[in-house]
């Protein structure tokens, strides 16, 4: 079968970030093709790489057995490449027609002529059975179909291959079934259709192949009448568990932090998360597992009050947070590891001195009575984080974004584990790091951890969240529906839990 | 920063400068003019006594709106309204210290807090718009520029206009001479050469807080990574709707400042031919200096000099108009070379970093 799509040995590090590393993948002409990973494991970057936005490093990619050479989506839609992004690029203001051949035409002081384009949109649109007023505006239109204008517009430009990043994610379930008729009639005409996801049961539903990507890596390719649920989740999560090193120092009775009913609706009113209550003692690791999207990132902002919170309550060491802001809960002795070094947790053209005052700007280390930065502690404190976790650096005034991605999490690791917190929020830890700044980050929590450290873990890395935990929550759709002791737990099931499989 | 670095960094306007001289000897070249002898006119012309006094006279209104911009831009917002801030504060300040009579530096501290206090008024309305009704600050603070001249312009008629003047345009009372800057003069031992005005000695105390205040400060350091980070700035417990009203706070302070050195060392009152526009011009220096305290004070003091040293070019059958293409020249290429050396400067430490790494 000739094959649309043949990827070999792509691999692209951005500064500090190793995206896609020796990624290769055959999609065979006329599939509909799944690729399916958790936040982070190089999708997007595999899709840039094939929408000609993104040069990979090192690699070759061939388009219907023709070796492809792309530098700007341009050359990707001359190719047949269409991409229909998570985000809509369409102009509310403009009709479905318009917008189709937005930027097609660029007649200089002519008038276009509407109505050779409307008949021959009609045709693609018959062809691929896609129906849409050409008329209304795009305002007008619902979320689905406006997907569907920009699948239609893709076509309309000649893609024989489409490709769909997390389609589904902005759809109700009556249009997700829509789409996926879409889907099958254009396979039917011949049109290759690689599917963005995370959502397992979609995949399964919808694809003939599924290619699970993972850290950077191209972990397989399957068939779908070959594969089951649990076996794609535990590709797509990671199984080979390493065995927990013994625990030197046992569980504390005492409640460091208690979360009661909490519960938050999004702008829309649909729910984010409810019904979430537990408790982390003294001197424990609780791990929080969740495929992304389940809402376990919300319920950790909720607790350093960045996510607003619609009812329930977090008490910290028996005080209510309430009317606490986030600067104020930080203060209190909560640390916070975000999942997004480079966008959340750090100032990448600022040196490492004025990174380590970092969410620590009005505590009386740093802050004089006269309102002014202290700045002696702060070159001493950041020499003190580079040491204790050999964060390798010219100097504390080298800037942030000059360090590669494992120093950086090294960096920010020892920054919020420096005034002794009696409980630390960590969000991927160790994402997207080598090995030996992974290693070096474990072994730093669970010391903590031995001298008395609470943490919540929240990680997409199984591995990890077996092999550092004591506990382990798990989040699916929303709602807290599972809790385990670490050491009771194979990954097979805990994949089935987040996956919704077992209850 | 290391010493190579602000080294490379320096090198920027210095590039732009020349680029833009040739520029503008292209245009002089172009309408028939000797652009050589067209710049030592200018120069010659521009170093008299005289108009230094003059420069510098003019450098400080500028140099001071130049801060207020910077405060803003600092943590990424684009306060457009120092020009209706400044017009506001110098009116009220104008008016309210002509009605009485205290000691010198008393009646101007008191006419420097009236002025400050109304521009930051003025001012904290684009904030709380931007902050309750999220209303972009460039459009309000825009609209507040029209809606201030128009209040201005009303106010300056009939409230505030001096009663009883045989004067046929409206202005406010003469300030009393308890409220007048006294000029440096008799200081630099320059009294044959027109008033120096006094407010220079706090256009330098301005630039020295502004530095503290920005650079030195927990509140300056909150605003800066708001600038480069807003994402991380809120994970790191800043509330940034608190920190916009308190950046447009104090933008508009500083913006109370501007309109002073000519109020209070030239008009001694408000006029309707009081000098405007130094809001907008603000803005360039502000680009020109990279809202640093000292690349402005240079910044205000070059453009100060190019709008004195133009006004022989017409004595000379030459569009003084160039003079402005000049700043313009100057504005563009410079923004172009910052971002160039910025990337340059990136790019070092890295390689150094991964030096580091290799060992």
């Amino acid at each position: 079968m000739k094959l649309a799509i043949n990827i070999e040995n792509i691999t692209k590090t951005y500064p500090g970030v190793l995206a896609n590393s020796d990624v290769s993948i055959k999609v065979k002409s006329g599939d509909i093709h799944a690729i399916v990973g958790e936040n982070g494991a190089g999708k997007s970057t595999l899709m840039k790489i094939l929408y000609g936005m993104v040069k990979p490093d090192s690699g070759n990619i061939e388009i219907f057995e023709n070796k492809a050479n792309m530098s700007s989506p341009k050359d990707s839609i001359n190719l047949g490449i269409g991409m229909v992004h998570q985000h809509f690029m369409l102009a509310k203001n403009l009709t479905v027609l318009e917008n189709i051949i937005l930027g097609i035409d660029r007649p200089f002081l002519k008038n276009i002529k509407l109505s050779k384009y409307k008949t021959e949109i009609q045709k693609v649109m018959e062809l691929y059975s896609l129906n849409i007023d050409l008329n209304q505006y795009v305002d007008e239109l619902s979320v689905g179909e406006k997907q569907r204008v920009e699948i239609i517009k893709v076509l309309y430009r000649g893609a024989k291959i489409l490709i769909l990043d997390e389609p589904t994610a902005v759809l109700v379930p009556q249009e997700v079934k829509d789409l996926f008729k879409n889907l099958k009639d254009l396979k039917n005409n011949g049109v290759t259709v690689l599917f963005i996801s995370h959502k397992l049961d979609e995949v399964l539903e919808i694809a003939d192949e599924i290619s699970v990507m993972r850290s950077g890596q191209m972990i397989d390719t399957v068939l779908n009448d070959n594969v089951s649920k649990t076996q794609l989740a535990e590709m797509m999560i990671g199984k080979s568990l390493p065995t927990p090193p013994a625990r030197l120092t046992s569980t504390d009775e005492e409640v460091i932090l208690k979360v009661e009913n909490l519960k938050s609706n999004d702008e829309n009113g649909r729910t984010i998360f409810e019904d979430v209550s537990f408790e982390v003692h003294k001197s424990e690791i609780l791990g929080i597992a969740g495929v992304e999207g389940n809402g376990q990132k919300e319920v950790v902002e909720a607790i350093i009050g960045i996510q607003a919170l619609d009812s329930g309550k977090v008490i910290f060491k028996n005080n209510d947070l309430e009317k606490q802001g986030t600067r104020e809960r930080l203060e209190s002795g909560i640390s916070f590891i975000p999942e997004d070094r480079q966008l959340q947790a750090m100032i990448m053209e600022m040196d490492l001195t004025n990174n380590v005052i970092i969410g620590r700007q009005n505590i009386k280390k740093y802050k004089s009575s006269l309102g002014t930065v202290k700045m002696k502690n702060a070159v001493n404190e950041s020499e003190k984080v580079i040491s204790a976790f050999e964060v390798k650096t010219p100097g504390t005034s080298t800037l942030a974004t000059a360090l590669s991605g494992g120093n950086q999490q090294k960096f920010v690791v020892g920054r919020e584990l420096e005034d002794d917190p009696s409980l630390l929020i960590a969000s991927q830890p160790t994402r997207g790091i080598d090995i030996g700044a992974q290693a070096l980050i474990w072994e730093k929590l669970r010391n903590s951890r031995d001298e008395g450290l609470s943490v919540l873990l929240i990680s997409a890395d199984l591995e990890e969240l077996i092999g550092l935990s004591d506990r382990i929550i798990v989040f699916y759709q929303g709602k807290l529906v599972k809790e385990i002791e670490a050491e009771n737990i194979t990954p097979e099931d805990l994949g089935s839990y987040m996956t919704g499989l077992k209850k | 920063m290391k010493m190579r670095f602000r080294l490379v960094s320096v090198s920027a306007p210095i590039i732009a400068l020349t680029i833009s001289f040739g520029l503008s000897s292209l245009i002089l070249l172009i309408i028939g003019k000797d652009p050589y002898e067209t710049f030592k006119i200018m120069f010659e012309y521009g170093i008299r006594g005289k108009s230094i006094v003059s420069i510098i006279n003019r450098s400080i209104p500028l140099y001071i709106s130049a801060i207020a911009v910077a405060v803003g831009f600092k943590m990424g917002l684009f306060n457009i309204g120092v020009e209706g801030q400044y017009l506001m504060g110098s009116l009220v300040a104008a008016y309210i210290g002509a009605q009485f009579s205290i000691i010198t530096p008393l009646h101007i501290l008191f006419i420097i807090i009236v002025a400050v206090a109304t521009s930051s008024l003025w001012a904290a309305i684009a904030g709380y718009l931007k902050v309750e009704k999220g209303i972009h600050e460039v459009i309000s603070t825009i609209m507040l520029n029209y809606i201030g001249t128009g209040l201005i312009a009303y106010s300056l008629t009939t409230i505030f206009d001096e009663p009883n003047s045989n004067y046929d345009l409206p202005r406010t009372k003469e300030l009393p001479e308890t409220g007048k800057m006294p000029p440096l003069n008799k200081f630099f031992n320059i009294e044959d050469l027109q008033d120096l005005h006094g407010f220079l000695v706090i256009a330098v105390l301005v630039g020295i807080f502004y530095y503290w205040l920005v650079w030195k400060t927990t509140l300056g350091f909150d605003l800066r990574i708001t600038g480069s980070n807003p994402i991380a700035a809120k994970f790191s417990g800043i509330n940034p709707n608190k920190l916009v009203v308190i950046a447009m706070i104090t933008s508009g302070g500083f913006a109370g400042l501007v309109g002073l050195g000519p109020l209070l060392g030239y008009f001694h009152r408000y006029t309707i031919d009081f000098p405007t526009g130094l809001g907008f011009a603000g803005i360039g220096v502000a680009l020109l200096g990279r809202n640093h305290p000292f690349g402005m004070a240079v910044g205000a003091l070059l453009f100060a000099f190019l709008q004195r040293s133009a006004q022989i070019l017409d004595l000379n059958d030459v569009p003084k108009e160039i003079e402005q293409m000049m700043q313009a020249f100057i504005l563009l290429i410079v923004v172009v070379f910052y971002e160039v050396i910025r990337r340059f400067i990136v790019k070092q430490q890295v390689k150094d970093a991964s030096k580091r790494s290799d060992e």
